[in-house]
Parts: C-alpha cells; structure tokens; sequence
C-alpha cells in the first residue's frame, strides 16, 4: 500500500491510493496532503483507480483532509471510485460532500471550468 | 545501542485452520492471534479472506464486504478496545461453510455498549471524522451480534 504524487500539466496535484486506505495508513495520505498545502497547492484530486478498499478512518481522513484544503481556500475532488468503492460513499451519504469524478482526468478538467 | 526492529506481521501471524464434521456437514474453522498493532490490519485481512474463500465460490461483493467488514472490526479493537495496549492482542475465529462465513472478533478491552454508538449521516453531522465504521459492518455483512461484555463482535456473510 502506499501513495504516489504528481502534479499535472495544468497545475493539479494528484495523489493515487495504491492498495488500501485505513487506519494504517490514513496519517500518511493527511500529511502528503498537508505537505502539498504548505508548498501552495490549491486544487488536489484523490484517485482510487488503484485502490482495493477503504475503511472508516479512511473515510474519516478524506473528511479531514477536504475540510482543511477548504479552510485554505482550495478544493479536494475525488476519483477512480469502482462500484464497491462508491458504495461506501454512498452509504455513508459521504457522496454528497464530495465532488467525484470518474477518472482522475475528468477530475483534473473539472477545474478549469 | 539500537532498539530491536519489530518483527514483520508476517512472523507474528499463526493460522489454525481445522476441518470439523458436524451434522449438516463439515466446516472448517480458522483461528489467528493479532498483536494490537494496526499495521498488521491489511495482511490480517488478506488472510481471513483468502481462508474464507478458498475452495468455495466467492462473489466480488462478498470479498469486497467481507476485506472492509473485518477491517472495521479489527481497527475498532485495536484502537478502541485494546488502546493499542501491544502486550494485549486480538483473537480471530472463522467459522466457514458451504453457506456461510461468521468471524468472530474478540479483544482484551473492557467493551462498549453498541447502541450508543450514534452515526454521522446527517447532513449537518457529515464533516465528524469518526463514528462509521460500526454502522459500514452493519450494512455489508448480513449478521452482527456482540457479546454481552461488548467486546466481541460476530458478523455472518451469507455466500448466497
């Protein structure tokens, strides 16, 4: 498990979840993220296209993390979320606190609008 | 002089696993002990679920229920009912069958009341980091019961 960076062309820092998100490994995923705020960034995309589950710390972590990107004026959006990955958002009404995409790319694009 | 390195999960973790006959056929039961460390959670999960479904039909929503379902239990007895105490430790017993799968998850802490337990599914409640994961095992597995102490959970998977 573990987490891989990088930022896109258009200035989009992106954070893939390898493997599972929990508790863990949630610490590492708020600190990456804390880490890329204190360096500027502004737009962040999560991606769980490569993710196998995510437990409720890890969740609760992703709840967290929006909430401080907010605080300094930026916006966290997901994506990647398979069927049973979206189930938990869904059942958790987690869904409607955040913005999902389907691919990190689409993801990314929602930005520029 | 350096601390010892601890020991990687894997030289921590013994499986029993034992076939028993019984009347309405034979079932095999798995047993592993789990220090309270909440870096042995994935391989733990990778364990019980590929005990669980080997030799038996397995959906992809069934393992996917059972890895968060087994993960949420042992998260919540590490963290909150051994308190990450590493001298307590965590006993899983797996009881499987053609029909069904119940995990039993017991730790060594003084047990809580699982109806207090509230859910932050409320649109003003949403932001609260904490408080899903027993609601998660309740919605992915199709049985949950505690021990009268509080400090056991059994959740039943039906393989369907």
């Amino acid at each position: 498990m573990g987490f891989t960076a990088s930022k896109d062309q258009s200035g989009v820092y992106v954070v893939r979840v390898e493997g599972q998100l929990i508790v863990g490994n949630r610490q590492e995923l708020k600190s990456a993220i804390q880490e890329a705020l204190d360096h500027g960034e502004r737009r962040v995309v999560v991606d769980f296209s490569r993710t196998g589950y995510i437990d409720s710390s890890g969740l609760g972590a992703l709840v967290s993390i929006s909430k401080k990107v907010r605080e300094q004026g930026g916006e966290l959006r997901l994506s990647g979320l398979n069927e049973d990955l979206r189930s938990l958002f869904e059942l958790t009404k987690l869904d409607t606190l955040f913005a999902i995409s389907d691919t990190a790319e689409q993801a990314v694009g929602s930005f520029a609008g | 002089m350096t601390a010892p390195r601890p020991l990687p999960a894997t030289l921590r973790l013994c499986v029993r696993r034992r076939r028993v006959p019984g009347p309405s056929g034979a079932t095999v039961q798995v047993s592993l002990r789990v220090p309270s460390d909440v870096s042995c959670i994935e391989e733990v999960v990778d364990l019980v679920t590929r005990h669980c479904c080997a030799g038996s039909s397995a959906s992809q929503k069934l393992r996917f229920n059972l890895r968060v379902a087994v993960a949420e239990a042992l998260a919540n007895a590490i963290v909150a009912g051994n308190q990450e105490d590493r001298s307590k430790s965590v006993e899983v017993n797996a009881e499987l069958s053609g029909e069904v799968i119940r995990i039993e998850v017991t730790d060594q802490g003084e047990g809580f009341d699982p109806s207090t337990i509230a859910t932050p599914i409320e649109p003003e409640e949403l932001e609260r980091p904490n408080g899903r994961g027993l609601f998660l095992i309740r919605h992915l597995v199709d049985e949950v019961h505690f021990n009268p102490q509080g400090n056991s959970i059994c959740m039943t998977l039906r393989r369907r």
